[in-house]
């Protein structure tokens, strides 16, 4: 792993952020609304719910955690098109770069430019709607890396399509995670899906990550082993996601995807 | 550094886009890979790049199977423009020339896009977005970034496509004073007879997959009676198999 090819790579997509302020405000843009209407949404509950009553901002601090995985996922699968809309496919693909340095500078690229749109988001929440994430405490930082590690294997997996069968595979990309939404029980307890549909619901780690977010915030109560779980179900997801990207490297070596890709 | 391809071939699905191809070509030495639209040119490139997988056959450069060996080792010494392929529109010219220097791992880079960017008049446009210039302008910055990394192997995929007679002729002289000062082993795809009577050492003439004939271009001329190359190879083209 050369750390000078990793900046590199990254530096193309810090160049593309800084050069474009439009850019910046469309990454900022997109989670503002989602703190806006969900934190109505929220003031709602809070008033008209006997589950969230009293618990201000629980279903804000969901759907502000629904973002960062949502915008590192994004984030992730976006650089990758950025090279095949750009015409630049091929040109990253003769540099004498692994594909664990792709992965890698796209990993580290993708926080950054999912900090850039939630920072602001979070910020503007506290306020506004006196919702802070923070009050989650030192679980916030374990939720977050699972969320982003999470996020970062959804990325992979689409990646890999993209890589495999071109710019056509450019609207799973978008659908992807509203695809999981419904199973990863982010506004609601699992006890409300259908039974058969829990099983493959606690296979993911939205539900652990979502179950102990409410269990802070409502019983200030942490469990360090669900969070722990939840961790490690997306570390695998992560190897899973690797191993699929790798497939799909050298599928598109045999299909001859990599010279022509965007064309 | 040498390239030798061996019995390469290429298929997709039931399509033979490479058949069996085999040569080498010495260090310092320009190959003209030449044939009609779709005859196997740029899958060719594909596989001496490892970008992809032969069906079977080998290509060895420097005694190392391109896909066999780490790629990326052999891949910092070489390098590959083509005016089908482009840099990030929304970066400058600048930017893109660090991106790449630091992808190539290039020492000294602000020196080396200095030079090259004074050798291929890159200076006036360097702050632009690369979006926002003319085709012999990305032309040039292509031509820049295939040979940040000084190439032991170039391959140039038509070079001077799309470009003005003028700017076409200043890539040529380039090209021709670039490989006069550094040892460097090019492979050219192109549809310009002139380029490639001027550039080239030896030729190769595909049609179908296949080779059909190779030699000098002075050889390939005379044996077939034309005038000319560009005689030559319409004679190839259009004659049946």
């Amino acid at each position: 792993m050369r750390w000078h090819k990793i900046y590199g790579l990254s530096l193309r997509h810090i160049y593309l952020i800084r050069n474009s302020f439009p850019r910046i405000l469309d990454l900022i843009y997109w989670p503002s609304v989602q703190v806006f209407l969900w934190g109505f949404i929220s003031e709602f509950f809070t008033i008209n719910s006997s589950y969230y009553n009293n618990t201000a901002g629980v279903i804000l601090t969901a759907a502000i955690l629904y973002d960062f995985l949502f915008r590192s996922s994004i984030s992730y699968n976006m650089m990758f098109l950025e090279e095949i809309w750009s015409r630049n496919f091929t040109n990253l693909f003769i540099a004498p770069i692994k594909i664990s340095e792709i992965i890698t500078a796209l990993t580290m690229t993708a926080i950054l430019r999912t900090l850039i749109g939630l920072v602001p988001a979070v910020l503007v929440a506290i306020p506004l709607f006196g919702v802070s994430i923070f009050k989650l405490g030192i679980p916030l930082i374990f939720l977050l890396v699972a969320l982003y590690i999470f996020g970062i294997s959804l990325g992979l997996l689409v990646t890999a399509g993209l890589l495999r069968f071109g710019p056509s595979f450019e609207n799973i990309a978008w659908a992807s995670l509203f695809f999981l939404a419904p199973l990863g029980c982010i506004y609601y307890p699992i006890e409300i899906l259908p039974d058969a549909l829990q099983m493959v619901a606690k296979s993911l780690p939205l539900v652990h990550i979502f179950e102990e977010m409410r269990n802070i915030l409502i019983d200030q109560t942490v469990n360090s082993f669900e969070i722990f779980k939840s961790i490690m179900i997306s570390f695998i997801y992560f190897v899973f996601g690797v191993i699929i990207f790798y497939t799909a490297y050298y599928g598109a070596k045999i299909k001859g995807t990599l010279i022509n890709i965007g064309e | 550094m040498n390239i030798k391809v061996k019995n390469l071939s290429k298929k997709f699905n039931n399509f033979i886009a490479v058949n069996n191809i085999n040569f080498t070509l010495e260090k310092n030495k320009t190959l003209g890979l030449l044939g009609s639209n779709g005859c196997g040119k740029t899958t060719s490139i594909g596989m001496m790049l490892g970008l992809i997988t032969p069906t079977s056959g080998e290509v060895i450069i420097d005694n190392k199977n391109v896909n066999n060996t780490n790629r990326s080792d052999l891949l910092s010494k070489m390098n590959f423009a083509s005016p089908y392929i482009e840099l990030p529109k929304k970066l400058t010219v600048q930017q893109n020339l660090q991106v790449y220097g630091r992808l190539y791992g290039v020492k000294d880079l602000k020196n080396r896009i200095s030079e090259i960017s004074e050798d291929l008049n890159l200076n006036n446009f360097l702050n632009k977005n690369t979006g926002e210039l003319s085709s012999g302008q990305k032309n040039r910055v292509s031509l820049a970034k295939s040979l940040i990394n000084k190439p032991d192997i170039l391959f140039l995929d038509e070079p001077t496509a799309s470009l003005d007679p003028d700017i076409g002729d200043f890539v040529r002289q380039y090209i021709e004073i670039y490989k006069s000062k550094n040892q460097i082993t090019i492979i050219l795809a192109s549809h310009n007879m002139k380029e490639v009577e001027r550039l080239c050492d030896t030729i190769i003439m595909m049609k179908e997959g296949q080779i059909v004939d190779r030699g000098t271009c002075k050889d390939l001329v005379s044996r077939h009676g034309r005038n000319n190359l560009e005689d030559t190879f319409l004679k190839i083209a259009r004659s049946k198999k």
